[in-house]
C-alpha cells in the first residue's frame, strides 16, 4: 500500500443556509481542488457523505448531481451513509482506492441540510440512527440517547450529578470560546457574550434583569437553558447545521512531487455496534475503543503522540466519554481532566480546537471531512487566532447514530 | 413462497409482545438469551437455537426524559433501559413513574415488561408494538 495525502481542503461556513446540500458541496469541492492547484477533471472518484437529504430534499442518490454540478459527470460517484459518521467513513474509503494505487486523485467529503427544516420534522428524522424496529418507537430522540449515557456515567462512576453537569459545561464553554475564534463556525458566540446578550434583551424589554454569577450559572439554570432530554439542556446539544466540507485525496509521491506541504493520512479505524440495548454499558464506546485502536496500530502511535483531537462532541457528556476511549484519560477520569484544563490549549491534548460540533456545528454529513480541515489547517499554520502551535499529529473521531459506526482518522504533518 | 429460517422475526416477537408474552430466543449451544431477537445467537453466533418466553422482570439500567419530542409523539415522556432477569436489555418507556421524580433513583429500580401500541407513521411499516416498564 503506497502512502496517501491530503492536497487542498474546503469547507463552508457552517449554519443556516439558502443554498441548497449540492450547491453547498460543490462550493467545498471546488475550495479544496483549487487549493489543490487541479482542475475538476483531475479528480478520478468523488466520494460524499450525506445521510438526509433524501427526506429532507428529496435527493438520493445525491454523489451523481454532486458530480455534474462540478462539471465531472462520468467520474465513479458514491454516497457514502453512516449517519454522523458519513463523511469519515468516506475519507477511509477514498484512502483505500489511493492507497491501493486503483486511483491517483479523489475528491471526498460531505455536505447536509438540516438547520432549514421544521425542528419537530428534523427529530424524527434523525431517530432513524436508532434501531427502527426495536427501539425507535419508544420516542427515544438523537439527545435521548446521550442522556441515558449521561445517566449511566453518572450512576456508574459514583459521581454527583451536579459534578457531571458541571463538567459539561465546561465543555460547552470551552467549545464555544474556540467556536468564536473560527470564522467557519456555526455558533460565534461564547456562553459569556449570551449572558451578555440576554442581560441587554432583559434590560430593552424592561424585565427583571438575570443575575447568574458565572457562566456554569447560566448554565444550570433550566428556564433560561431548557432541558431537551433529562439531564442534557439546549446547551448540551450541538445545533441542527447546514454546511459541506471537501479534501482531496492523492498518493503522497504526486504530492511531494508538484505542491507544497502534504499532510499524510498515517492511520484509520472503523467499527460498528448494534442497537443501544445490544451495547448494554455505553459508558465505554465499544466501538469507538475497537477503531481508535486500529487507528493508533496502523499509525505506529499511542493517544501520548497526539497533540489535537476533533472529536465528537454532539453533546457535551460525549465529549468526555469520547476523551476516554481514544485512550487520553481512563475510564471515568474525562471530566477531571477537564477540569484541570487538560484538554484545553496548554494541556496533554487540546480538544476541539475547531469549536467542535458543539460550536462550529454539525451538519452530519460533512462533519467527518470538516475534522479533517480543521486538523490541516491547524498543521499548516493557517487557523489564525485559534492556531495551536506546532501541531504534528492530529486525530479525527467520528460517532453516528446511537454509537452505531465510529471511524478515527489519524494524521501526520508529512514534513 | 420459499420460507427462510429466520427463527424469530420482528413480526412474530412484535405479535407476542402484542398478546402479553416477551419471547426471546435461548442457544442450545452456549445457553445466552437473545432479546429481541436476532438472526443468531448474540453470544456465540449459532444458528441452533429455540425461541422461549421470558419472565418479563428486569431492573432499570438507565434512562432520560424526552422533553422535545418528534413529530409523532408528546413530550414529556421517559424512555428507559432494563436489563431482563435472563440477560439481556431491552429499551422501552417506564410508565407510571412520575416524570417529576424521575431522577438517578430509578437505576437499580425492579420493572415488569407490558407493551403498548404506536400507530407507526409513514417511517414504518405498520403500527409498531413498544414495551413498557411498570415498577413492581
Amino acid at each position: 500500500m503506497r502512502e496517501v495525502a491530503v492536497l487542498g481542503v474546503g469547507m463552508t461556513k457552517f449554519g443556516k443556509s439558502d443554498k441548497t446540500s449540492i450547491e453547498l458541496f460543490s462550493e467545498a469541492a471546488m475550495d479544496a481542488i483549487n487549493e489543490s492547484n487541479l482542475e475538476p477533471k483531475d479528480v478520478q472518484a468523488l466520494f460524499v457523505g450525506n445521510c438526509y437529504s433524501d427526506c429532507v430534499e428529496s435527493q438520493a442518490n445525491i454523489a451523481a448531481f454532486c458530480a455534474a454540478d462540478i462539471g465531472i459527470s462520468g467520474v465513479p460517484a458514491t454516497r457514502f451513509e453512516g449517519a454522523c459518521a458519513s463523511a469519515s467513513v468516506a475519507i477511509r474509503d477514498a484512502f483505500m482506492w489511493v492507497a491501493s494505487g486503483f486511483y491517483d486523485v479523489v475528491l471526498v467529503g460531505g455536505t447536509e441540510k438540516s438547520a432549514s427544516i421544521d425542528q419537530a420534522f428534523a427529530t424524527r428524522v434523525f431517530q432513524f440512527g436508532s434501531d427502527g424496529r426495536y427501539e425507535c418507537f419508544t420516542g427515544l430522540t438523537f439527545p435521548g440517547i446521550f442522556a441515558m449515557m449521561a445517566y449511566m456515567y453518572a450512576n456508574k462512576y459514583q459521581i454527583p450529578l451536579e459534578r457531571l453537569k458541571k463538567e459539561m459545561g465546561l465543555v460547552a464553554i470551552k467549545n464555544h470560546n474556540a467556536g468564536k475564534l473560527n470564522p467557519k463556525a456555526h455558533l460565534q458566540f461564547s456562553i459569556a457574550d449570551r449572558i451578555q446578550k440576554k442581560i441587554v434583551e432583559a434590560k430593552e424589554k424592561e424585565k427583571p434583569v438575570p443575575t447568574w454569577n458565572n457562566e456554569l450559572d447560566f448554565l444550570y439554570d433550566t428556564t433560561a437553558n431548557p432541558l431537551v432530554a433529562d439531564p442534557l439542556q439546549v446547551f448540551d446539544c450541538c445545533p441542527f447545521t447546514d454546511g459541506a466540507s471537501a479534501v482531496v485525496l492523492v498518493s503522497a509521491d504526486l504530492a511531494k512531487k508538484h505542491y507544497k506541504n502534504p499532510v499524510r493520512i498515517s492511520g484509520l479505524g472503523q467499527s460498528s455496534a448494534g442497537a443501544l440495548s445490544f451495547q448494554k454499558d455505553i459508558t465505554r464506546v465499544k466501538a469507538r475503543e475497537l477503531s481508535a485502536k486500529q487507528a493508533y496500530n496502523m499509525a505506529r502511535l499511542g493517544p501520548e503522540d497526539v497533540d489535537i483531537c476533533e472529536l465528537h462532541d454532539c453533546f457535551t457528556i460525549a465529549e468526555i466519554v469520547a476523551t476516554e476511549g481514544l485512550g487520553f484519560f481512563p475510564p471515568g477520569k474525562g471530566g477531571e481532566a477537564l477540569e484541570k484544563g487538560n484538554t484545553s490549549v496548554g494541556g496533554n491534548i487540546v480538544v476541539n480546537p475547531s469549536g467542535g460540533l458543539k460550536a462550529k456545528g454539525h451538519p452530519i454529513g460533512a462533519t467527518g471531512a470538516a475534522q479533517v480541515y480543521e486538523i490541516v489547517k491547524q498543521m499548516r499554520e493557517e487557523c489564525n487566532e485559534r492556531q495551536i502551535d506546532n501541531v504534528k499529529v492530529g486525530i479525527t473521531d467520528t460517532l453516528g447514530g446511537d454509537l452505531g459506526t465510529i471511524c478515527n482518522i489519524i494524521l501526520e504533518r508529512g514534513w | 413462497m420459499v420460507e427462510i429460517d429466520y427463527k424469530l422475526t420482528y413480526k412474530g416477537y412484535s405479535e407476542a409482545l402484542k398478546e402479553g408474552k416477551l419471547l426471546g430466543i435461548k442457544c442450545n449451544k452456549c445457553g445466552v438469551y437473545t432479546a429481541p431477537p436476532k438472526k443468531v445467537c448474540v453470544q456465540c453466533a449459532s444458528e441452533d437455537l429455540d425461541v422461549v418466553e421470558l419472565s418479563g422482570i428486569g431492573t432499570i439500567r438507565t434512562f432520560t426524559v424526552i422533553r422535545v419530542a418528534p413529530e409523532g409523539f408528546e413530550a414529556p415522556y421517559i424512555v428507559g433501559e432494563a436489563e431482563l432477569d435472563e440477560g439481556p436489555w431491552l429499551m422501552g418507556n417506564i410508565v407510571d413513574v412520575d416524570i417529576k421524580q424521575a431522577n438517578l433513583d430509578l437505576i437499580g429500580k425492579r420493572v415488569k415488561v407490558g407493551s403498548k401500541t404506536a400507530p407507526g407513521d409513514k417511517y414504518s411499516c405498520g403500527e409498531v408494538q413498544v414495551p413498557v416498564f411498570t415498577l413492581v
